[in-house]
């Protein structure tokens, strides 16, 4: 029988939660890196077994970790302790340099800042790791601020795509409240030259040729702080989804409204509808149904919960516009948590099963597409990410 | 052999235990203490001072001897009793995050 893993990033550590094909009883691993935040942690589908950590902390900054056995023993790469000083060199799996060499592209030094001046680019943290398609060892990393970066040896050194802030706008990206940070890595499954990504608050950006140039990909969108109805940049994306087998078809949760394009992002058309209120931030895609997506509204912009204390998943069957509530087994009063931008996963069994995580701590997983709901684990530290493997 | 006191998420990245015990080359300073220290523990590279402007990073702070020594030129030698092993350089994270 199959077997489903959870991969659970918090503000205090990272948990592991297993489970058999029922997906009814869970078995919960953890904390791993107690005390640590864990923005993402994401396994490699070439390797379900190789997963990579994002690890950070306000004292001791980035950390990225490796594990080679599902979870069970992790190691930070090339930084094996060295019987002598002068060992052969150690890797630096936590060093993310921008890349300002006039080869690779123009020196980029600085970003708007809030105040209208210019200001220095300066790594922060890794918000997402998106592991190769085909390769357990390349691995690629957003960072704030906003940065593409990849290795291609399992972690152990990290060099920056340095096209993306290269490309044009990237002296009029400007961070939003959470940050200028890089949180959405999209590989397209049938084109290894094709990358989306999207920037708070800059936008979403696409590559045809493995990086080297990249466009915005914002056209459609409507941000009401932006006065240029029709800015290139600028655009407060929160999430963007893909089904693997339609990878030309996006679906986009922003700031306010959910996005639908269908043409790699060249365009996009607003998909809303009858949601209560289209702030939000997560957004995913059944994995057998690529019409089926799945948001969970969030009041408004600066009140991040849900609406009337009802947390309600919300789902279209025709690709946005038209959306019912799920709420079977989700609490329906007096709720009053978040769910942040990674924190939502679907597995690949029949029936799909979709997962996210809240700011309060609960998992709820469904193991019947969202028509009923349970939480798997409750009470953890506020939940940052959630990714699902699902296993042989 | 120098005497170095990680706090303890530290300890728990380098795989140590208890304090940790260095050879440094020449003059005892901050810089080369953490030199030595980085170069057994490459892992804590990046944790305690930037990679690239090998700045102490905000949160932490150097102790030894009783006195706060954050703010010394990297390059300054350290208390004798540090540089004889007789004392601990201790590595503090700041009581921060509320």
């Amino acid at each position: 029988m199959s077997k489903v893993r959870v991969l659970v990033g918090t503000r205090k550590g990272a948990f592991i939660l297993t489970s058999d094909g029922n997906r009814k009883k869970w078995e919960v691993s953890g904390p791993h890196f107690g005390g640590w935040e864990l923005y993402h942690i994401k396994g490699s589908p070439a390797d379900p077994n190789r997963l990579y950590a994002s690890q950070c902390s306000g004292w001791f900054g980035q950390v990225i970790q490796r594990s080679s056995d599902g979870g069970k023993t992790w190691e930070a790469p090339g930084g094996e302790v060295m019987p002598s000083p002068g060992s052969p060199p150690a890797g630096a799996s936590n060093k993310f340099v921008y890349d300002a060499s006039p080869e690779t592209g123009k020196p980029l030094t600085t970003h708007q800042w809030y105040d209208g001046t210019q200001h220095p680019w300066e790594f922060k943290r890794v918000w997402h790791l998106e592991p190769s398609l085909t390769d357990p060892d390349t691995v690629y990393a957003g960072v704030e601020d906003a940065a593409l970066f990849r290795s291609t040896n399992g972690g152990k050194t990290w060099q920056e795509i340095a096209g993306l802030r290269g490309h044009g706008t990237g002296p009029h990206w400007q961070p939003g409240a959470g940050g200028m940070c890089l949180h959405t890595i999209l590989l397209d499954p049938s084109n290894p030259k094709r990358m989306f990504i999207a920037i708070s608050s800059a936008g979403a950006f696409r590559t045809d040729d493995a990086g080297k140039t990249w466009k915005p990909i914002n056209r459609g969108l409507k941000s009401q702080y932006i006065p240029d109805p029709d800015a290139e940049v600028g655009h407060c994306v929160h999430r963007i989804a893909m089904h693997r087998s339609r990878p030309g078809v996006l679906f986009m949760q922003k700031h306010w409204d959910v996005m639908r394009s269908d043409n790699a992002g060249d365009s996009w058309q607003e998909v809303s509808g009858n949601l209560p209120t289209d702030f939000g931030f997560v957004i995913d895609v059944h994995a057998h149904e690529p019409e089926t997506i799945y948001v969970v509204p969030i009041k408004n912009d600066s009140e991040h919960f849900p609406p009337e204390g009802k947390l309600r998943v919300y789902r279209s069957r025709t690709g946005g516009n038209e959306w019912e509530a799920l709420t079977k087994g989700l609490p329906q009063s007096d709720c009053y948590v978040n769910v942040l931008r990674d924190a939502m996963a679907v597995d690949s069994l029949d029936k799909c099963g979709i997962y996210f995580g809240t700011t309060g701590g609960q998992v709820y997983a469904s193991a019947d597409a969202g028509d009923s709901w349970a939480p798997i684990v409750r009470d953890l530290p506020a939940v940052l990410s959630v990714e699902v493997q699902t296993l042989p | 052999m120098i005497t170095v006191v990680l706090p303890a998420h530290l300890r728990t990245l380098a795989h140590v235990t208890g304090d940790v015990k260095l050879e440094v080359q020449g003059p005892v300073t901050q810089r080369s203490v953490l030199d030595a220290l980085e170069a057994r523990y490459p892992m804590l590279r990046g944790t305690i001072r930037d990679h690239v402007t090998q700045e102490r990073r905000p949160f932490l702070r150097f102790f030894a001897c009783e006195g706060d020594l954050s703010h010394e030129s990297p390059d300054a030698p350290l208390p004798a009793a540090v540089a004889s092993g007789a004392e601990p350089l201790f590595i503090i994270g700041a009581i921060a995050g509320g």
